[in-house]
């Protein structure tokens, strides 16, 4: 009974890491339809100005849910006006461009940051479940995997900026006939994006090790995820986080952690030749 | 041609023999560019995962030669394991009609999954019959190729490069010819516009197949070379730094050519040679603003760009022939890359 609990936890936290991690990329992938190669090195840099912050004596919590993300949203509008602005529209090129960067980043902080592990130690400790210990930051996971579907959700539909970057997203002329500038939209929405994966690194930031390759590791996952869940943003990334989060953990359940992404991997290639539209594309259709 | 040809028998003499392993190791690296830039530029194929192919010859004839110390055997058996993940792999992508968008996300989730793998085979429990897989730490000490049928004969490095080089220029050529043939000709149309070639008949999937198949077999063979070249394999070939060169210098040098990703590929690997020496660089930090900067100034690479330079200098000396009669290549490239950006137009 106690096992069964735990591993309902980590199944949980399992399908909660996906959708953290792939949120910052459903919205530049999914609204915008840039493909962000550079999406795991903006949670590198979301995880290095964690380090940073505490460096300077900015409690851990802050530093997660404040700094990262403004950090990483700044360098997203940063880059999407030097390099993505001049590629829209050329998704190869973007494709391109946007590996350029990831090397560009891991060499930068290489160079300033050294090719070395550095670690935040994850906070909360941790709580027994029968003979199980589980970790606290676990259920924050979670925690905050919920809040962010739900604020996703919230300011997409319930606010005057949700409507305003999805009409621009279906038709750019018509929103820019009504007054609104589509290259300012496409500028902010980037930067949110780019602020969820800062978000998404920072969060996983006491989990993983922080070295400056550490998003290699994210952006396979991160793809999948979002074109497994396909057109529809929201409920695509909570299905197919759940689909494949389940299968990842299930799979590291039974065998070792490296057949459990083998086996998400692997899972992801036979669902997207089954499902070429993801999962949304064939159900739940219409939905957010 | 006659330029590799010259090279093939005049290098040896000229140079000792660790001139000639550099060479060498700038020939493998050659045949594995030359791979990409047929499916990418002239297939239409955007594989983001060639290391992948790269990495299964690596590994493919290591164990097979460990494992049965003949090396000719083994050195076939590196070229058919890689196109036969390939076709796989190709089947999965082309049959199921994902754009090349997918196409370049699955191929680096496959690159991916491969590098996981082995990187995580450390320990002696994991062997394919007497070759240990040995993880993250490779494996050292793989037998060179020997003469066929005489494990004893074991070629000098002199011999790998002749074997290099030959391989080099009968894939080049060989590409060359298939690209002129009909078959050439349908893949080539494929990319440029695939719904036409379905009405006139041709099942534009299993040309791409057939092409993806062929570039996966060619990529094989480089890795095959590599681990003949240093004896050793690690999981690092199948990273995703290894990717990124490939596509690197056949961007570099050029897409829609052969020759501009071999110029591209003894470019840049000089130019990490010459940044791992001096320390002062990360080398991903130079390769990443390489990509950058040639995909927003100089997207159509070295080769096409200086092609079209020529071709405007000779139209400038002679503006009643060059009207007429315009240097068949550059022109020819000029038109792919316009078509293709006209293609992805309406894609996204």
């Amino acid at each position: 009974m106690d096992l069964a609990l735990v591993v309902v936890i980590q199944v949980l936290y399992a399908i909660a890491s996906l959708v953290i991690i792939s949120a910052g990329l459903a919205v530049i992938f999914g609204m915008m339809k840039v493909i962000n190669l550079a999406h795991g090195e903006f949670m590198m840099l979301g995880a290095y100005s964690v380090i940073g912050a505490m460096k300077f004596g900015v409690n851990l919590w802050v530093a997660m849910f404040v700094v990262a993300p403004i950090a990483v949203g700044i360098v997203g509008v940063a880059l999407e006006r030097l390099i993505i602005r001049r590629l829209y529209g050329r998704m190869v090129d973007t494709m391109l461009a946007t590996w350029g960067l990831s090397l560009l980043l891991v060499g930068i902080v290489t160079s300033l940051a050294g090719n070395t592990t550095a670690g935040v130690s994850a906070p909360l400790g941790s709580f027994m479940i029968g003979a199980y210990s589980v970790s606290g930051y676990t259920l924050v996971i979670i925690a905050v995997a919920v809040a962010l579907a739900a604020a996703i959700r919230w300011v997409l539909l319930r606010t005057a900026w949700g409507l305003i970057a999805r009409g621009t997203m279906q038709k750019p002329e018509m929103a820019n006939a009504l007054g609104i500038s589509p290259s300012r939209v496409y500028s902010v929405t980037f930067a949110v994006g780019a602020a969820l994966s800062g978000l998404a690194g920072g969060l996983l930031a006491p989990l993983t090790g922080v070295v400056p390759t550490m998003g290699g590791a994210f952006v396979a996952k991160a793809f999948i995820t979002v074109i497994g869940g396909g057109p529809a943003i929201l409920a695509g990334l909570v299905g197919a986080s759940s689909l494949f989060g389940a299968i990842n953990q299930l799979a590291t359940f039974l065998t070792t952690p490296v057949f459990g992404e083998v086996a998400l991997l692997f899972a992801a290639i036979v669902m997207l030749r089954l499902l070429p539209q993801g999962i949304t594309g064939r159900f739940f259709k219409g939905s957010l | 041609m006659a330029i590799g040809i010259a090279l093939l028998f005049g290098l040896p003499g000229r140079l000792d023999d660790y001139d000639l392993i550099q060479v060498t190791i700038y020939a493998v690296m050659s045949i594995l560019g030359v791979s990409l830039a047929f499916i990418w530029g002239f297939g239409g194929i955007l594989c983001f995962g060639q290391a992948a192919f790269f990495g299964l010859g690596a590994y493919t004839y290591a164990i097979a030669v460990m494992n049965m110390g003949d090396s000719t055997f083994a050195f076939l058996l590196a070229i058919a394991v890689p196109a036969l993940f390939a076709a796989v792999l190709g089947y999965v992508i082309f049959y199921g009609r994902l754009s090349d968008v997918y196409m370049g996300v699955i191929t680096l989730t496959v690159t991916l999954i491969l590098f996981n793998l082995v990187n995580s085979t450390a320990g002696p429990e994991w062997k394919i019959g007497t070759a240990p897989l040995g993880g993250f730490n490779g494996i050292p000490g793989i037998p060179t190729l020997n003469m066929p049928g005489n494990p004893e004969d074991v070629l000098s490095p002199k011999g790998i490069f002749y074997v290099t080089f030959a391989s080099l220029l009968v894939v080049y050529l060989g590409l060359r010819v298939l690209i002129a043939s009909k078959i050439g000709r349908v893949i080539v149309a494929a990319k440029e516009n695939e719904q036409r070639v379905l009405l006139l008949g041709y099942d534009a999937r299993a040309y791409k197949l057939f092409c993806f198949t062929l570039g996966g077999a060619i990529a094989g063979l480089a890795g095959c070379l590599f681990a003949n070249w240093g004896a050793f394999t690690s999981p690092t070939i199948f990273g995703l730094a290894q990717s990124a060169q490939i596509i690197i210098w056949v961007i570099v040098g050029g897409l829609g050519t052969l020759v501009g990703p071999i110029i591209g590929c003894v470019a840049i690997q000089w130019l990490t040679t010459q940044i791992g020496t001096q320390q002062t660089f990360n080398s991903n930090l130079v390769l990443g603003a390489i990509l950058v900067v040639f995909v927003l100034m100089v997207p159509r690479g070295i080769v096409p760009s200086l092609g079209l330079v020529i071709d405007w200098c000779s139209r400038k000396l002679r503006r009643g022939d060059a009207a007429r009669a315009p240097t068949a290549a550059p022109a020819a490239m000029v038109t792919t890359r316009a078509t293709t950006a006209a293609h992805s137009g309406p894609r996204a």
